[in-house]
């Protein structure tokens, strides 16, 4: 069918090999290799430590509190947000009055930069300018906390604003895998005397698992990375207690030129996400429902 | 359907209602805030302003140079967007529509790119930049925010040119057009609903992008939007203009907010069936 077809192909694939090899697989393979050594400055070359930086990590207690707090956000964010997520997308495809509102609104945080919504936040929680504390006093609390100038509270108001961001993209997305499911199995299950209850866990839920499945790899990435909403609510304070290990191997790369260790310590977070979107494919397995 | 009884559509509602306030309020907020004085932000946060502050979106764009970070975004972002889509869609085409030694290698491998976290390259990339001379600018951060947007890009628009049909393509080679024809001719008006799907996806990914440039951007002059604005947050906890980052942020988020209402529906098919492909 196409005469002379490598005059098409390489030229038209050769702007993408070549941007895609420089700048994206040559750092990627480099840092294979940066991970092992110690590199200290621009102006020094890396040179090959074996193992050293692991060894270095197991014993620092920054790289095992930055972990734990993804951790937490690995627990927490997925139960909170898709769990409110799926419920939400539920009650607007029941066709209540003005589910596109809802739909639209709810989807809005999602397109705003995570850097705006850092600081608008950050201005709701301000003790003097913020709203939320006064409301709260409003309703009866005398002494809010400082939410995030308080150790305790801070990691938690970052939960409730990835939430807040979140929430209405996941909504999306599951109400997408509702609108494919035919109607006929809801007027099968409304005249056996289904109720609502009965009708979301045995028919909606288990036809949405693709959606779960997609939807769950996609929170683990947010809960791993959660850099730019830590790094301009808190900076991974106070008392580094919502540093994630996307914050500190910056603060190592950036601010203290460490870019052995730092990348050593990316290498751990790429390794925590493989593994984990792997085992969320391998436990959603299951046969797809066509219908 | 079943029977929905009138107290669970009420509390149907009430949660609805209670979301949508969380979700809209904020904003509400921080517009009638920009308009307040100083004073007025400390002493009552709640109250709407006593007397419009146009000022405060005069320093936001001039003192706090959010004009500039507008436009230095812009500077960034149209090219980048425009040869992401135009790179991607040639390379789409050729991995779609031909058959040749390497083809499934070199899909598998552009495939690859959307596994790796960007905080993996970030070093190397800082270090290659350099070496290039590219650090602090446009184009270097133009090049990469390219690179970074093929992955996803050309696994897409493969997968779209796929689906098209093949009969227009083989009767536009019978009468005698050339390759290059062929494809800017007949394949890519035949793509523009993929080529818009992720025209909306990679602006909304390069407008807000973080990381990248607070990486390879370190000139003030030359920081981007989002980089510019947590820029102004850290020198408002010394500089105390409170009232021109509230102007600041609705400046930013209020085109954003029309951009959204206008193309909602395009929006939201961009990116969720991005999200779901991939």
């Amino acid at each position: 069918m196409h005469r002379n077809k490598y005059g098409i192909i390489l030229p038209f694939l050769a702007p993408a090999l070549i941007l895609y090899s420089l700048f994206v697989i040559y750092p990627y393979a480099q840092a294979m290799y940066v991970a092992f050594t110690k590199w200290k400055g621009l102006r020094k070359s890396p040179r090959f430590v074996g193992l050293d930086n692991f060894e270095k990590m197991l014993g620092d207690d920054k790289f095992w509190n930055a972990l734990s707090n993804n951790l937490i956000y690995l627990v927490f964010l997925p139960i909170i947000t898709l769990g409110f997520a799926l419920f939400m997308a539920f009650m607007i495809s029941q066709k209540v009055r003005f589910s596109n509102f809802y739909r639209v609104t709810f989807f809005f945080p999602q397109v705003m930069s995570v850097v705006a919504i850092g600081i608008l936040w950050s201005f709701v929680y301000h003790p003097t300018i913020g709203i939320f504390s006064s409301l709260l006093k409003a309703v009866g609390i005398e002494n809010p906390p400082i939410w995030l100038g308080d150790p305790d509270t801070a990691l938690w108001s970052i939960v409730a604003v990835t939430v807040w961001q979140s929430a209405g993209f996941f909504m999306v997305i599951f109400m997408a895998g509702m609108l494919s499911i035919p109607k006929s199995l809801y007027e099968a299950a409304a005249l056996d005397g289904a109720g609502r209850g009965s009708t979301f866990f045995r028919i909606t839920f288990p036809l949405l698992w693709e959606n779960t499945r997609s939807s769950l790899v996609f929170i683990t990435v947010i809960a791993m990375d959660m850099f730019g909403i830590t790094f301009t609510m808190t900076q991974g304070g106070p008392d580094r207690s919502t540093d994630v290990l996307a914050t500190l191997l910056y603060e190592h790369a950036f601010l203290h030129s460490r870019f052995g260790y730092a990348t050593s310590i990316a290498m751990v977070y790429f390794v925590i996400v493989i593994v984990l979107t792997l085992l969320i494919f391998r436990v959603t397995r299951r046969e797809t429902i066509e219908f | 359907m079943y029977q929905v009884s009138r107290w669970s559509a009420v509390s149907t509602q009430t949660v609805l209602i209670g979301w949508a306030v969380t979700v809209i309020f904020p904003m509400i907020w921080m517009i009638y805030s920009s308009f307040k004085t100083d004073q007025e932000l400390f002493f009552s946060p709640w109250a709407p302003p006593v007397e419009l502050q146009w000022d405060n979106f005069a320093r936001a764009w001039t003192k706090a140079h959010v004009g500039e970070y507008l436009l230095n975004t812009l500077i960034v972002v149209v090219p980048a967007l425009l040869l992401t889509l135009i790179i991607s869609a040639m390379a789409a085409y050729v991995l779609a529509r031909f058959e040749f030694v390497g083809r499934r290698f070199l899909f598998y491998m552009f495939l690859s790119g959307m596994l790796f976290p960007v905080f993996l390259a970030l070093v190397p990339l800082f270090n290659l930049v350099n070496q290039l001379k590219m650090l602090n600018t446009f184009h270097g951060l133009i090049l990469v925010y390219i690179a970074y947007s093929l992955p996803f890009t050309i696994f897409f628009l493969t997968g779209f040119f796929k689906t098209l049909p093949t009969e227009i393509e083989e009767s536009a080679i019978m009468d005698g057009a050339n390759p290059y024809q062929v494809f800017f001719k007949v394949m890519l008006p035949m793509a523009s609903p993929g080529l818009i799907s992720m025209g909306i996806f990679n602006f909304l990914g390069m407008w807000n992008q973080y990381v990248l440039p607070l990486v390879l951007i370190s000139d003030e002059s030359k920081y981007m939007l989002s980089q510019g604005l947590a820029f102004m947050l850290f020198k408002q906890f010394y500089e105390n203009d409170w009232s021109a980052l509230f102007a600041a942020l609705t400046i930013i988020m209020v085109p954003t907010l029309i951009v959204y209402i206008t193309f909602q529906k395009q929006i939201q098919d961009g990116i969720t069936t991005g999200a779901l492909k991939g």
